[in-house]
């Protein structure tokens, strides 16, 4: 069974919301990424996603794009990146799911990349700038192995979010707000009549994400989804501290505090 | 309304966008069947920008070359001083009509920009315009037009601070103000149905030239030469032609400091299929899809992608792709404002300098058709180094 579905699986029965969180392959090296994944998952984090660093992330704010272009100057590439993963799934069992924009998949060849994504040990991919109308060729190319493909709903998405959904196996990222991602004081969205369409086309966990960057949004917001996503807040703590690890242990498990307390 | 060209083009766009561009697409189609926006495109275009341009006989440059007949499309002579407004014309009016009071557009050298700040302020629109931050320094006069022309300009800072970065910023402050803002896209590119609206809206300079041509000559040119950027006036010029399977069409891209350095922007010479800015074209991009840093000396031309439809048009042999140099630009530019009294922009230098390599070659009877697309004022800066002349 994909260790996605299990982990959520598991978090239902204990009644408890998921922690997903995220950071770039790479920044400020490979070798931080996989120390970084295990402080996340001491930390309490139930799932972990690994952005691919890209040149244009379109869909990313200042602290994504800005560590995006600190792993590439670093000249982190693909190969790299799946053997951090091999790595690190050689030593835990967290589900992992790569965040990737589509030109990183298509240049390198979508069918090589699934195949070294499964040979990592990757559980599922979010592909940003794939809305249903360009997803197809990469759902055949998924059929039959264990990677879930993640979809994303937005706030604007309303009529398309039923087509959306239906092709989900594990869990629907629900973005939070028009934008891109990046640390925010509040969200702003009428989140509640949003989560609410989402949950009327599939009974799929919902995480909800962007702008997810601290404890009390995190406090306002988890009784609308069954996860949150955290990226750009702890992509910053790496980038601004030297003891990062010890800073992204404790910041974790902060937030995965508030999802526990009723 | 198909989304693609061959399998070029589609929707490569985070979903928030996906609603914005389906009612983009169904207004566009609902606005080009509706006469009185039809007759309201084609006003502005002859009382405010000054259409038909003149297809001009080149006869100097015809005569010092010794072959060919060239002949020039004004596209210079727009408000402006470059294609660009035809586009924004069409645009902003389909923003009025999609009640949208805020409008946003990205820009290289700064003739977008200052073409969509200018029919904003005629339209009362609040207008930003996102720049790079290496292209603002590069470009001061156009700065200082839009924000004369009240709108504010925003320096782009990520990535290699160019075009191409203002265009990742404008979509992603269109995400964020996708219910209010309406992304008046400057070229034949982005996701759909961007190219097509585009093209759409200037595909009017081909249309000019066809009769224009048949007037002159009788008959179609032989040759039709613009310069590829992202493409727009060159599939503006193209697009009537496509059918007219006698004439060729070739799109000349900016070779920079020449291929072998790398230091170019010609798509088709070092590129190769992918994605960027929410469309499947050609790329120039590593072997993991990182977008190359490009160069040209014109800003115009500065862009590490291509529209999806040239990318077909190449893919089906209907139009060829060459290239030239900044050397052969600079020296194409000097010989049209010695001999012709026009001083062309640097980008469109690259459509002259090619009609200059194949002129002489061709025999009298033959006509080619060159779209000088913009003026050169913006140019004189980079033009007077070049000529080491200190203004």
């Amino acid at each position: 069974m994909n260790r996605i579905k299990k982990k959520f699986d598991l978090l239902k029965s204990r009644n408890e919301k998921a922690l997903i969180t995220f950071i770039t392959a790479g920044d400020p090296d490979i070798k931080t990424t996989e120390d970084m994944i295990f402080a996340m998952e001491d930390g309490g984090a139930d799932i972990v996603e690994i952005g691919i660093p890209y040149s244009d992330p379109l869909a990313d704010g200042p602290v994504i794009q800005n560590s995006s272009a600190r792993s590439l100057k670093n000249g982190t590439k693909i190969k790299d990146i799946m053997n951090c993963i091999k790595d690190v799934r050689s030593k835990s069992d967290i589900p992992l799911v790569f965040l990737a924009y589509y030109n990183s998949l298509f240049k390198y060849g979508i069918e090589r990349f699934i195949s070294e994504s499964l040979m990592a040990g990757i559980d599922g991919f979010i592909i940003p700038d794939l809305p249903i109308e360009e997803r197809e060729e990469l759902v055949c190319k998924l059929n039959g192995t264990n990677i879930s493909l993640i979809p994303l709903v937005a706030p604007t998405s309303k009529e398309r979010i039923k087509r959306i959904v239906e092709s989900a196996d594990t869990f629907v990222y629900c973005v939070s707000l028009n934008g891109v991602t990046g640390m925010r004081e509040k969200i702003s969205t009428d989140l509640k009549a949003y989560m609410e369409t989402v949950k009327q086309f599939t009974t799929l966990p919902r995480a909800l994400g962007f702008g997810i960057s601290n404890p009390s949004i995190v406090k306002n917001v988890k009784d609308l989804c069954e996860g949150v996503v955290v990226g750009s807040a702890i992509v910053d703590l790496i980038s601004k501290n030297a003891d990062r690890g010890r800073k992204v242990k404790e910041f974790v498990s902060e937030m995965k505090g508030v999802l526990l307390n009723e | 309304m198909n989304g693609r060209f061959g399998k070029f083009g589609g929707q490569y766009v985070p979903e928030t966008l996906m609603n914005a561009l389906m009612d983009l697409e169904e207004e566009f189609e609902k606005a080009m069947s509706d006469k009185s926006f039809i007759d309201e495109y084609r006003y502005y275009l002859k009382e405010y920008s000054g259409r038909p341009t003149p297809l001009y006989f080149a006869e100097n440059l015809t005569k010092a070359l010794g072959g060919a007949k060239i002949y020039l499309k004004r596209e210079d002579l727009n408000h402006t001083g470059a294609h660009k407004i035809n586009n924004v014309i069409g645009q902003v009016l389909l923003a009025k009509r999609m009640g949208k009071r805020r409008i946003i557009a990205e820009t290289g050298a700064g003739q977008h920009g200052v073409a969509t700040a200018t029919v904003a302020a005629k339209f009362g629109l609040e207008c930003e315009i996102f720049m790079g931050y290496e292209d603002i320094q590069r470009q001061s006069l156009n700065v200082f037009k839009m924000k004369l022309l009240g709108a504010s300009v925003r320096s782009v800072e990520s990535g290699t601070k160019t075009l191409k970065d203002a265009v990742n910023e404008a979509i992603r402050d269109w995400v964020t103000n996708v219910d209010t803002t309406f992304y008046v896209m400057g070229s034949v590119v982005g996701p759909h149905p961007y190219p097509t609206i585009v093209r759409d809206f200037q595909r009017v300079i081909g249309d000019e030239t066809k009769s224009q041509i048949l007037e002159k000559e009788g008959r179609y040119p032989d040759y039709v030469i613009a310069c590829v950027g992202g493409g727009s006036n060159s599939m503006g010029i193209f697009f009537p032609f496509i059918e007219e399977k006698e004439v060729a069409l070739i799109g000349v891209e900016a070779g920079g400091k020449g291929i072998e350095s790398g230091k170019h922007a010609a798509t088709f010479q070092g590129g190769s299929i992918g994605v960027i800015h929410g469309m499947m074209t050609y790329v120039l991009q590593d072997d993991e899809g990182q977008i190359l840093p490009v160069y040209s000396i014109s800003a115009g031309l500065d862009y590490p992608g291509v529209g999806p439809e040239h990318a077909y048009l190449k893919e089906s042999g209907r139009a060829k792709y060459v290239y030239a140099t900044d050397e052969e630009a600079v020296e194409a530019f000097m010989a049209l404002s010695k001999l012709e009294g026009i001083i062309p922009a640097l980008e469109s230098a690259h459509a002259i300098a090619y009609a200059m390599k194949i002129a002489p070659e061709m025999g009298k009877d033959k006509t080619i058709v060159v779209n000088l697309s913009g003026r050169g004022d913006k140019d004189i800066d980079i033009m007077s180094k070049i000529m080491k002349v200190e203004l």
